[in-house]
């Protein structure tokens, strides 16, 4: 011990000053930093959130927003269906709604009401915890807080990237935090937070073995960028899934990883990837190992789009690649309803450290306890459940969609009518093009030549203009949303968020509005999905309203066409358009004239004068 | 004993400040910003002398995965003496993900130590300290150092729970030596045959995986090795405990035969399991009450090797008294005094062969 006398200095003060033997020999740093600890676990302590599903039993909760959001784990909230009470550290219990669930992750997000100035935690970069950094649980184990107020257990953390094995096809917990904080049954779904009292991730799992289901040291959180990455999909009242590549890795003998197995019907397929292609990276991160693209996969949301690299034959390729789900929404639903009760692996640790009931903590989760109980809310929650399939709670998505609308048309008024939208400006290459957009018609002229479809009928027919995979159908429907707005435009609802990598950066690259803890520090912006005219499309949109992109599909499972829109004033200034791994062009566009009906109704003025804009 | 607790309970209180004001930025030691000056740098300092070990078993309760610790650059390991190693194939990760086949040089039963090798080179490695040092601290700047007393504050580093993979990191806990106490456990119905001091953890280390593992303190320095999973003889509660470094050293030097603990790394044959390993005969995991004593492989070059001992002989007697289990097996040659003759009968194809193996060799020695 003799060359630790710094901190031995510090040890023994601390310890004398604990012992209220001589506090005046205590340096200031070690009052100041016991200080900031206990204002810390302050902070967290009333962000935690205790919640009971009655008879079924509870857990803990962690409150995101100040409007109530909280997030928790399934298994907590599965025995509890819609409605829940939740106590919080001033004695006060709220009641809370389900709003969106991720079976696969082991994710709720649940809404409490009653207040909107709740206190809550702010989610950190769980991609910056480093092993050995101090950490602390707030929950509420063995449900033992009658008061709500939640229960404090230190640590280390342990390891961080683990790799959880799933029960079946769901509660995999991939890329997570391992804790030697006391993680017991109960302080499932409670928060796991830094020095600073953010959330780094959410408790869940524990390790048990021959001791029973108490704490052994060795525990595991929901890492908080992944919680980050479904967040969107979550508050959209979805019932979310997990992402698929469409292909299994393999390591090879001499430590690449390689694709052993590849659907033909998958993205990854279609953008080039092959048996025995090494994988080198995705969602930014090296995979030197199958567990790395396990634990990748894990955290990404179905529907996704990320970069991926691969080498074959040395050569390096680059490709952006769209994740399929693990499941149908009938088997989520099924998971859900508890009709489908996974399958534990053997030699697995238990998954769910939750005993459910009060007093006796050793009850294993009455997992099949699934039979759906008739939805009666209590008054406070009356008009905030909407059931939907496919959903967890429609009303939120409602909410959600509704919102994306409000930013949308605060960004850009636009006149009444039917005017026809004229577009005019230059190519890549320099050349003019011109587009014509109305009610009724749609029409581009390229070099190539003039193409035009039917507005008013179905959108799925030949794409047009041919090799855009259905760009003037893809700006039909971005002209109808700009005008209808979202609840008008087909069946249109709330996606949730997506990584945005900027038209120019696409395949090579981030965003230079980079944010923590997204894959390649991409932004991430809203999504709004459409069913109309026999077409489905996404739309991007970014927090102010703009519409940073769409993705027309005129059949499901080809390649949509992609535009992706480049702000302006008002206006987009230029837009990109590719399909499959081909750009199609890119448009500078000089100017966009909003022209008044023509009288005739027919020809819709497609001569007028914007023509002016592109000499 | 109550004391103790009450001592480390408060010191667990002055860790968490400590912890605050490090994160805080607190510059370490004499400013120096070597591995070691935070917690997050001295764990990943001595997560890479700490490898995972894989070997028998994979039967619930009987996992096949352990701990070690590499204390020289040749890629000496030292870990507990188990069930794990009962295999011809040991294979070993290191923290970068590298592998490599372990062998067994030898053990030391009474402590339950064991020493692997892999075919390494400039391995980042625990330098153990040499014999003339024992137990007086080695000089200041070499990372192992002696025993730790009651109160200090220290890492777990481990395989536990075979969660980390590849080139995953083992798995790092805290806690406080809450006393040093002379060891007194069994396993199953057995006494654990180590009495010597161990260290005494309030932190869960009793955990599938993590016997073999790196205690270190607050330093990155090698204080222990964790134990194998036992209970208290008096208690029958899980002990999570640890090795001192002196007879960690103690039992790696007597295994080398460097040492001048040929004595103490030597069994009592009348109360400890005989090591079958130290003949070269590598027999089936010993996973049933009345586990077969099949062969499952014959070190090369080993007495047992030179006798003419083949895989799939079964053992039936250890000179001339039947064996009907492993365990029989254990018990006889545990029987023998050192020097005394081995002569083995095996079934092999059907016919009964005599086996010499000459004097039964000191424990510890290489085979």
């Amino acid at each position: 011990m003799r060359g630790a006398v710094p901190l031995t200095a510090i040890l023994l003060a601390t310890s004398l000053a604990v012992g209220n033997v001589a506090a005046t020999d205590v340096a200031p740093a070690v009052h100041a930093a016991e200080r900031e600890r206990i204002e810390a676990i302050a902070r967290a302590s009333k962000a935690a959130v205790a919640i009971f599903a009655g008879e079924a039993g509870g857990g803990s909760g962690v409150l995101v927003s100040a409007d109530g959001y909280a997030l928790t784990n399934f298994h907590v909230v599965q025995p509890a269906g819609v409605a829940m009470k939740c106590g919080l550290s001033d004695g006060k219990l709220h009641d809370a709604v389900l709003v969106g669930l991720d079976p696969t992750g082991d994710v709720a997000l649940i809404k409490l009401v009653g207040r909107d100035d709740f206190p809550f935690a702010e989610l950190a970069d769980s991609d910056l915890v480093e092993v050995g950094d101090f950490c602390f649980a707030a929950g509420n184990p063995f449900l033992l807080a009658t008061d709500f107020r939640p229960s404090i257990s230190a640590g280390i953390v342990s390891g961080t990237r683990r790799y959880q094995f799933p029960a079946g096809t769901i509660l995999e917990y991939a890329d997570c935090l391992q804790v030697d904080a006391a993680i017991n049954p109960g302080n499932s779904g409670g928060g796991l937070f830094d020095a600073e009292g953010r959330v780094i991730g959410v408790n869940g799992r524990a390790s048990f073995e021959k001791r029973g289901r108490v704490n052994v040291g060795v525990g595991y959180a929901i890492s908080s960028n992944q919680l980050r990455q479904f967040l969107g999909c979550l508050k959209g009242g979805r019932l979310v899934d997990h992402a698929t590549l469409g292909a299994t890795v393999a390591t090879a003998d001499d430590g690449r990883v390689v694709v052993s197995d590849i659907l033909e019907s998958s993205d990854a397929y279609r953008r080039g990837l092959r048996y025995d292609d090494e994988v080198v990276s995705m969602a930014g991160r090296p995979v030197r190992t199958v567990n790395a693209l396990k634990n990748i996969l894990g955290t990404l949301p179905a529907g996704w789009r990320v970069p991926l690299v691969y080498r074959r034959s040395g050569r390096r390729h680059e490709i952006l690649v769209r994740l399929a789900g693990l499941h149908t929404s009938g088997e989520l639903a099924k998971i859900v309803a508890g009709g489908a009760e996974p399958e534990q692996p053997p030699g697995n640790p238990d998954p769910d450290p939750d005993p459910q009931r009060r007093g006796r903590p050793g009850d294993p989760a009455p997992h099949g306890a699934g039979k759906k109980p008739e939805v009666v809310l209590p008054p406070a929650l009356v008009g905030l459940y909407e059931p939907r399939n496919g959903f967890t709670n429609f009303h939120f998505n409602t909410l959600e969609r509704d919102r994306v609308g409000r930013q949308m048309a605060a960004r850009q008024p636009l006149p009444a009518g039917d005017a026809t939208w004229v577009m005019s400006g230059r190519l890549e290459k320099g050349q003019p093009f011109r587009i014509e957009l109305s009610d009724r018609r749609a029409m581009i002229d390229l070099p190539t030549g003039t193409s035009s479809i039917d507005a008013t009928g179905e959108l799925d027919a030949t794409p047009a203009p041919p090799g855009s995979g259905g760009l003037l159908a893809a700006l039909v429907l971005w002209r109808r949303l700009l005008r209808e707005g979202a609840a008008s435009l087909g069946r249109t609802t709330y996606w949730g968020t997506v990584p945005h990598w900027s038209a120019a950066a696409a395949g090579n690259g981030s965003e230079s509005t980079a944010a923590p803890g997204t894959p390649g520090g991409a932004r991430l912006v809203d999504v709004l999905e459409t069913a109309a005219s026999s077409v489905e499309a996404r739309f991007l949109v970014a927090d102010d309203g703009f519409i940073l992109g769409v993705d027309l599909w005129p059949t499901p499972d080809a390649d949509p066409c992609e535009v992706r829109f480049s702000p302006g004033s008002g206006w987009p200034e230029a837009m990109e358009v590719r399909h499959g791994d081909e750009v199609f062009d890119r448009f500078r566009i000089e100017r966009i004239d909003v022209e008044a009906p023509a009288a005739d109704g027919q020809n819709g003025g497609a001569e007028g004068p914007a023509d002016g804009g592109t000499t | 004993m109550n004391a103790g607790l009450m001592r480390g309970m408060t010191v667990v209180r002055g860790w968490m400040i400590v912890v605050v004001a490090l994160l805080g930025g607190a510059e370490g030691w004499g400013g120096a910003k070597a591995w070691g000056a935070s917690p997050e740098e001295t764990i990943a300092g001595a997560a890479r002398r700490v490898v995972k070990l894989y070997g028998a078993g994979g039967v619930r309760g009987l996992e096949a995965y352990q701990t070690g610790i590499l204390v020289s650059p040749g890629g000496h390991i030292v870990t507990v003496l188990s069930t794990v190693l009962d295999s011809d194939s040991i294979d070993c990760v290191l923290d970068d993900g590298r592998r490599y086949p372990a062998t067994l040089l030898g053990a030391d039963p009474r402590r339950e130590l064991a020493v692997l090798s892999i075919a390494g080179e400039d391995l980042p490695c625990y330098e153990l300290p040499p014999p003339d040092q024992l137990p007086t601290d080695p000089a200041e700047g070499v990372v192992p150092v002696a025993r730790v007393a009651p109160g200090s504050r220290v890492f777990a580093l481990s395989n536990l729970f075979g969660v980390a993979v590849g080139d995953e990191r083992v798995s790092a806990q805290h806690g406080v030596v809450s006393a040093v106490v002379p060891l007194e456990a069994r396993r199953g119905a057995h006494e654990a045959p180590y009495r010597g001091d161990v260290y005494i953890l309030d932190c869960t280390t009793s955990n599938p995986g993590s016997a073999g593992g790196a205690l270190v303190d607050w330093r990155g320095r090698l204080v222990g090795m964790l134990g194998k999973e036992l209970r208290a003889t008096a208690t029958g509660v899980w002990l999570n405990y640890a090795l001192p470094i002196d007879e960690v050293a103690r039992g790696y030097r007597g295994v080398l035969g460097t040492g001048p603990d040929a004595e103490a790394a030597s069994p009592d044959p009348d109360t400890l399991p005989y090591d079958v390993t130290l003949l070269g005969v590598v027999l089936v995991s010993d996973l049933l009450d009345k586990t077969p004593p099949f062969v499952e492989s014959i070190r090369d070059g080993s007495v047992a090797a030179g006798a003419g001992l083949r895989p799939d002989d079964l053992l039936v007697a250890v000179n001339g008294r039947s064996v009907a289990s492993r365990s029989a097996v254990q018990q006889r040659l545990a029987a023998l005094a050192d020097g005394d003759p081995v002569r083995l009968t095996v079934i092999r194809d059907g016919g009964i062969v005599e086996c010499d193996l000459g004097p039964k060799p000191l424990a510890g020695r290489r085979p």
